[in-house]
């Protein structure tokens, strides 16, 4: 009974500490992924532009950011941004780290939606006689609005995930809750980590299913 | 120029003002970088009044004469590699059981395995290296490697079982009918025909695992971004913008040269689309380079054009 007992009042001894992890990892997965919801739609709409000097800088931008580590593009945002004037709020930085981050793989979901598209759909629209806004905006959006919900979704599970990264930079969301109640719980270390683990899978979880459930209806529509 | 169904192709003055536009936006491209470049290579003051030489300055690049950094770099590099290594094989080995542990007859196989992937695909890679490090006591290099293992064996099974799902019935019934038993027609017939339509994700993958390497660094292993930290323990914060620069280069070099390898591999024996499975698996953006959006030319555009009808 006694190991029982210890385990209750360790799990009532962490609470308060996950729970305030666990708000700010949200924190985290809720701004930075809207940050990088709209740079990617910007990066992406920059890739198909009929600008050329746009299109190389989004691609550069998208293989620089690719091929680097999540840790090591933190590590810049926690470093240099201070240095070019942008406060240096470790919250902050971590989350313009995570939205430069994240936001090429939201241009390429976006992309992948829209070349999801027949190519035969816009030719039909372009050969009845519809310009480019109605070819857009009546055929391929609605079309690739849909298609692009459940890759866009795989994106912010993959945030959710690495939000856990900002935890090494001081920042005190759940992975560093973790850390400290694992090192100070020696006793019921696979408790604590357990704990966290659940934590997580309450938001990456039910973002599977909701993606799930909209792959299902849109393979149904097609 | 692009071309794209969307819109006419473009006229002289069209054609005028996207020079005009493209022009504009380099220089102001242009004017960014350089100004983060001057702020970065100005002196600064810092909070106790003290200044500070610039970033490109020499007083912060004379490590990089020093073989000693250089050597440090290379031992980084070998053990990122080495890492890296072990958990492809495991990931693939991984990822191989998940697929047929996914894919079998019985539920009470079927069921248990979904829910161990659930879980391994829901959790940070980060906490699973962590997890392994502190329950199993097997030192930070084993702690890397099967987190790195698990973590990424699950994403290749989920890839893997994709591919068996979507081969046409008759494969199996062929392999059945022929006398092979289910579990020699699964080996011998299905996942190899799986395994090479799933090759292009598979190394994507891999790639998406040499740069989580860089994670181990919480369990303390001496991969790159580790031995990073540690020069700059050494030789003084001073360093610091030199050494990650460095760093920044080689894991620039060594993932994009596994991308090319890993395009290139999937180009030679990737899926033979259309000639193995009369229907591919839906994955988004697999069809991405025949776009209505990527500028192309004329040549590709009737190709485009068939390969969705």
């Amino acid at each position: 009974m006694d190991v029982i007992s210890n385990a209750i009042d360790a799990l009532v001894d962490i609470t308060p500490l996950y729970m305030e992890g666990f708000l700010l990892t949200l924190a985290l997965l809720g701004i930075s992924g809207l940050g990088a919801f709209v740079l990617g739609i910007v990066i992406a709409t920059m890739r198909i532009s009929p600008v050329p000097a746009l299109r190389l800088f989004a691609t550069i931008y998208t293989e620089i950011l690719r091929n680097i580590p999540l840790l090591l593009v933190l590590f810049f945002c926690a470093y240099v941004l201070p240095i070019l004037g942008v406060s240096s709020d470790f919250f902050l930085l971590a989350v313009l780290g995570l939205t430069l981050y994240t936001s090429p793989f939201v241009a390429e979901a976006v992309r992948s939606g829209f070349n999801g598209v027949p190519v035969g759909q816009a030719e039909a629209a372009r050969s009845i006689g519809m310009g480019f806004t109605q070819t857009v905006g009546l055929i391929i959006l609605p079309q690739a609005g849909r298609m692009v919900v459940p890759p866009l979704i795989n994106v912010f599970i993959a945030l959710t995930k690495n939000t856990s990264v900002a935890g090494i930079f001081f920042v005190n969301e759940l992975f560093k809750a973790t850390y400290a109640a694992a090192r100070d719980n020696g006793d019921v270390v696979v408790l604590t980590l357990v704990y966290a683990v659940a934590l997580y899978l309450a938001i990456t979880v039910p973002l599977g299913l909701i993606a799930g459930a909209i792959e299902k209806k849109v393979m149904v529509l097609r | 120029m692009s071309m794209t169904v969307l819109y006419d192709a473009p006229g002289p003055k069209t054609r005028r003002n996207s020079t005009i536009a493209s022009v504009i936006s380099a220089v102001a491209i242009l004017a960014g970088l350089a100004w983060v470049f001057f702020t970065l290579a100005a002196p600064r003051v810092s909070a106790n009044g003290a200044e500070q030489p610039g970033m490109f300055d020499e007083s912060r690049l004379d490590i990089l004469s020093d073989p000693e950094v250089w050597g440090a770099f290379g031992g980084g590099v070998v053990d990122t590699l080495r890492m890296a290594g072990a958990a492809a094989i495991l990931a693939i080995v991984v990822g191989i059981l998940f697929s047929f542990g996914r894919t079998a007859a019985s539920k009470w196989i079927r069921v248990p395995t979904s829910i161990l992937l659930e879980l391994f695909r829901g959790m940070p890679l980060l906490l699973l290296i962590l997890f392994v490090f502190l329950l199993f006591s097997t030192g930070s290099y084993w702690a890397g490697v099967l987190g790195l293992g698990i973590y990424n064996g699950a994403i290749i099974g989920e890839a893997l079982r994709a591919g068996i799902v979507s081969l046409p019935k008759g494969q199996r019934e062929g392999g059945l009918s022929v006398g092979l038993t289910s579990l020699q027609t699964r080996f011998l017939i299905e996942f190899p025909q799986a395994f090479r339509q799933m090759l292009p994700i598979i190394l994507a993958q891999l790639v998406v695992l040499l740069k989580d390497t860089s994670l181990a660094y919480v369990v303390g292993y001496p991969e790159l971004a580790r031995t990073i930290k540690n020069l700059q323990n050494f030789y003084g914060s001073r360093y610091l913008f030199t050494l990650f620069a460095v760093g920044f280069v080689i894991y620039l070099v060594m993932n994009l040269t596994l991308s090319y390898i890993a395009r290139y591999a999937a180009k030679r024996s990737g899926p033979k689309l259309g000639k193995i499975t009369p229907e591919a698996p839906k994955i988004p953006g697999a069809e991405g380079t025949r776009a209505i959006t990527m500028p192309r030319g004329g040549s590709q555009h009737g190709e485009a054009g068939n390969s969705h009808w």
